[in-house]
């Protein structure tokens, strides 16, 4: 018999505003001490009083209408109670009757569309770390804002796992609403997994494994629960209902505690902070906030930009940013803003895909995202290596000469990186290309003399001798010797024309 | 108020208040006093008066605090075990508000612990006794603030009410005691009892002292987020949620609202305005004590006799306030004693030996039982199951309570009733039967529910020198014209 999987995640994502949720104290405790970004409103002091961020509800606005999702006009705040030295109040302050976010999707890169339930707003819990004897608590994290994101049970395969988990961060990072560094756990993912029988009308039992903080360990632990549960069911035996936690070293989950004895959370309203009104005038003027999504670039770059190598750079949104400009870019040499109507929403974006020749826009935008993704394909650089992209004019600049042939591709990747360099840092594509007397030779009187004097040299006379009885693999040899000449910086197509011209 | 009077010096003051109370410090009134820094803060205070700078509206009066406001003077104990060695590193805004306008904190006082109680009987060092007669309890659970005032120690004193723990005790030693519209004054930097009917307010000996501190500690605080804009200290003042109290209506018996010259302080002048007064027909039967209905009556008569109309208003809804109030409070009261964890401040039991003892021995030893009791109800009734039935239900009657005060005050200006259908009754008498302490609150929780204001008035005595009191409630955001009315009970 064939099981199929069911598969729903949670996802919580940590909000990058200023403050945290309910207190004025800074939210970003990164590289901090521990305890060092705490108010007395976070360690919950009796008297204190939460005093809602008014940012984290436009970043809230903003991550829902980054999922397609309806912004709820009415929203409110409710306390889910345990006892925890990770939190400090006895009590999260979470949304559980009234989300701020309710119904939407998320489309995957292959089409794939999965549904989300609703988000809500939430404040984080604090830091344990454990010893043998002791443990030590860092409240720096307490009331950091976060958005859970629910889905629908619509994902049906590990690989969608990791799809989905990928989507969801880069949606999040578009929205500028999270650093989304997944190392330091910035988005974490539980994922709920069950199997049954291919045509069964009714869901399997379900575990979940909580707290995946990659999307490669979320597809892991997806496919290993995917296979634990397939073997228990096949020999008849029942999957139990309970939270499982996932090791990375060892690639295997185990059972943590049972839904059955899960602690009753005795969720109330939370007294002190009156429930929020959103104008409608107030969640469309967030939501206009937002930048391009991944799904408007792709449909912007389809046809111009090979669909895995966009994948990789959609990895990088002011890399796609920065690739959008230069396409838009009227002023630049090769940049005649043909792609700018598709971006300004003003032409359908077929025009682009259609036209049967590139643009020159279009064959420069190929250019620029085949070097990035090469580099970072190559993975000779980090992500960290992006935060300080040359500029559209740097790029357009490079991108003249190399359509120009004045760089050779070698040369053009070699002046692509410098751009990257601090030291080389506005110098500009033309002076580094120069400095590093990367410049092809394109004279072609000044060819001529270099090929007649490598053709008067008597070891190539052979060769010359060769192709004339109509060996045509030598020509590569003699634009070599040309090459070799010319300290590089001849152009080998110019070179062999000139070759074949001389020796026919 | 013996405000800015420039014959008598602040340190005058101060040293008459720190000598009475020593003088009475067997009715267990304070919890903490601070000599050494009400008198530093009265020095500072006269020298400026001498070099004659602004002083502010409160300069050199006395006050006493109830020990569940936070202030880095003193420890904040809440008169419970398991705050002992809290001292504050805030101030609370309504502090705040009142220092800065000059008053002079001598001490902290009694409660029942985290305002859990009816007549300071569940105070961790004990009950205050009551002012007129030692033999019976103060109320509760601001017992130790009303006792402060009412034997003339402090000027005013500081209190909160969640179900009526001011008003009671005030009506229980003789003095004005009022509960304010919710959110009127911010209730940052207070110990929390039940967040959505806590409300900070103050005893005094006149209805004026009341208005003048109204006026000093109303108003938004970013701190509280359920605070309501200041509308005590603007032209609406006199103004409130209903119509009725417009200041546009000179007389209500007068031409239609509409024909009525639009006079700007049309409350300020109580003789040209006559007012409607409900009494609450559920709470005039044989539960309510002889005296008590005796002084409603008198009252009622007075009030004729200057004019103004009494109606009898049926508001059944009221029946469920009890029953609602004491589902809904000790919903919110577990809540917010949470985060009495003994981790981060107060008392830890040394008998913790990992973290589960740690919270379990902790707030064994820490809460008292009233104090567990509350906390047990409060978790029951948000338990998974029983939430619909008992916390929602509680929540739909509070609706209907709003609603039926919505209804009263379209008949009626104000409401005069009972405080409690019993004045201050003998201590230890109710201790062990919590039904019959939480049924004294019957006629004071409905109030808080609603977020109507409440003042009580003194009502005279008993023939045996026990203080009655009654209450006169408005809608909301009527507290200004109900001190100005409170005048016409006099």
């Amino acid at each position: 018999m064939k099981y199929i999987p069911t598969i729903g995640i949670e996802c919580h994502v940590q909000l990058c505003t200023k403050t945290k949720l309910f207190s004025e104290v800074d939210n970003d405790a990164r590289g901090k001490e521990p305890n060092s970004c705490v108010s007395p409103v976070d360690y919950a002091m009796p008297g204190m009083l939460p005093r809602l961020n008014g940012e984290a509800i436009k970043f809230a606005i903003r991550a829902g209408r980054a999922m397609n999702c309806e912004i709820n006009p009415y929203s409110r705040f409710d306390r889910k109670h345990y006892f925890y030295p990770d939190s400090p109040k006895g009590y999260q302050i979470s949304q559980f009757y009234h989300p701020i976010i309710g119904a939407g999707y998320v489309e995957l890169p292959s089409g794939t569309k999965v549904r989300i339930e609703h988000a809500h707003l939430e404040g984080d819990a604090g830091k344990l770390t454990h010893f043998d004897t002791y443990s030590l608590v860092d409240l720096n994290r307490v009331d950091t804002p976060l958005i859970e994101i629910v889905s629908m049970p619509d994902i049906h395969s590990s690989k969608d796992v990791h799809d989905y988990c990928k989507e969801l961060w880069r949606l999040m990072c578009y929205a500028g609403v999270t650093y989304g560094d997944l190392y330091n756990g910035n988005m974490r993912f539980d994922v709920n997994v069950s199997v049954a029988p291919e045509g069964s009308s009714e869901l399997g039992t379900r575990a979940e494994v909580k707290n995946l903080n990659s999307f490669r360990s979320a597809e892991r632990a997806a496919e290993y629960e995917i296979k634990r549960q397939t073997k228990l069911l096949e020999k008849g035996e029942k999957v139990v209902q309970e939270t499982r936690g996932w090791n990375d070293a060892t690639g295997v989950t185990t059972g943590q505690r049972s839904k059955e004895e899960a602690k009753d959370y005795r969720y109330m309203p939370e007294p002190d902070i009156p429930p929020i009104n959103l104008s409608s005038e107030f969640i469309d003027e967030e939501s206009a906030k937002l930048p391009l999504m991944p799904a408007d670039y792709r449909k912007l770059f389809d046809g111009v930009i090979k669909s895995d190598i966009l994948e990789v750079l959609l990895d990088y949104p002011q890399l796609m940013n920065s690739l959008r400009e230069l396409s838009t870019r009227e002023d630049g040499f090769l940049g005649d803003g043909s792609l700018a109507p598709v971006v300004t929403g003003l032409a359908p974006s077929s025009s682009v895909v259609t036209s049967g020749s590139p643009s020159k826009a279009s064959s420069l935008v190929l250019l620029i995202s085949n070097l990035f993704a090469s580099v970072l394909l190559a993975e000779e650089k980090s992500a960290e290596y992006l935060n300080d992209l040359p500029t559209a004019k740097e790029l357009d600049e490079l991108a003249e000469m190399n359509i120009k042939k004045e760089l050779s591709s070698t040369a053009t990747k070699e002046v692509f990186l410098k751009l990257f360099d601090p030291q080389m840092k506005g110098r500009g594509a033309k002076q580094i290309a120069k400095e590093l007397g990367l410049i092809q030779e394109n004279d072609l009187g000044a060819l001529e003399k270099i090929v007649d004097a490598v053709l008067a040299k008597p070891e190539t006379q052979k060769a010359q001798a060769d192709f004339k009885a109509g060996e045509e693999k030598v020509i590569g040899f003699l634009v070599g010797q040309v090459m070799k000449e010319s300290k590089g910086k001849a152009n080998p197509s110019a070179v062999q024309d000139i070759l074949r011209k001389k020796l026919s | 108020m013996k405000i800015a009077n420039k014959k008598v010096t602040a340190e005058r003051l101060v040293k008459d208040a720190l000598a009475k109370a020593k003088h009475f410090e067997d009715y267990h009134i304070f919890t903490f006093i601070d000599e050494e820094g009400a008198l530093k803060r009265a020095r500072e205070i006269d020298a400026k008066i001498a070099k004659g700078e602004d002083v502010g509206r409160l300069a050199g009066v006395p006050y006493a605090l109830k020990d569940n406001f936070l202030s880095p003077r003193g420890e904040t104990t809440a008169s419970a075990h398991i705050l002992e060695g809290f001292t504050a590193p805030v101030t609370a805004t309504s502090v705040k508000k009142l220092e800065d306008e000059g008053a002079i904190m001598i001490g902290r006082t009694n409660l029942d612990a985290f305002a859990h109680g009816s007549s300071t009987e569940n105070s961790y060092f004990g009950p205050t006794l009551n002012s007129h007669d030692r033999e019976r309890v103060a109320g509760g659970s601001s017992g130790g603030s009303a006792v402060a005032v009412a034997l003339d120690i402090v000027e005013f004193a500081t209190g909160t009410d969640t179900g009526g723990s001011i008003r009671q005790p005030a009506s229980f030693n003789g003095i004005y005691g009022l509960k304010p519209t919710y959110g009127t004054i911010s209730r940052y930097g207070v110990v929390a009892m039940a967040s959505s009917t806590d409300c900070i307010g103050f005893f005094t000996k006149t209805p004026e002292d009341m208005d003048l501190l109204m006026s000093v500690a109303s108003g938004q605080d970013p701190k509280d987020m359920t605070t309501l804009p200041d509308y005590y200290n603007t032209e609406a003042g006199a103004k409130s949620d209903n119509s009725r109290l417009a200041p546009s209506r000179p007389s209500l018996r007068g031409s239609g609202a509409h024909s009525a010259p639009v006079v700007a302080d049309g409350l300020e002048s109580s003789d040209s305005c006559t007012r409607t007064i409900g009494i609450i027909k559920e709470f005039d039967n044989e539960s309510v004590h002889p005296e008590i209905r005796r002084a409603l009556k008198e009252k009622c008569e007075l009030l004729k006799k200057k004019g103004h109309e009494i109606v009898e208003l049926e508001m059944p809804a009221l029946k469920y306030g009890l029953a609602a109030y004491y589902i809904l409070v000790p919903a919110e009261v577990a809540s917010n004693l949470s985060r009495h964890d003994g981790v981060r401040y107060g008392f830890r039991s040394d008998k913790a030996v990992d973290v589960d003892s740690m919270y379990g021995e902790t707030r064994s030893e820490g809460f008292m039982p009233e104090n567990k009791r509350r906390i047990m109800i409060g978790n029951f009734v948000l338990s998974s199951g029983f939430y619909d039935a008992y916390f929602l239900k509680a929540a739909k009657a509070r609706t209907l309570i709003v609603e039926e005060y919505a209804k009263a005050f379209s008949k009626c200006d104000f409401i005069l009733t009972p405080v409690s259908p019993n004045p201050a009754f003998k201590l230890g008498e109710k201790v062990d039967d919590p039904v019959a302490m939480y049924l004294e609150d019957v006629m004071s929780v409905s109030l808080n529910l609603a977020g109507v204001p409440g003042l009580a008035i003194p009502a005279g005595e008993t023939p045996e020198g026990i203080s009655l009191g009654l209450q006169l409630v408005g809608p909301r955001r009527s507290d200004k014209a109900l001190l100005e009315f409170a005048k016409e009970l006099e």
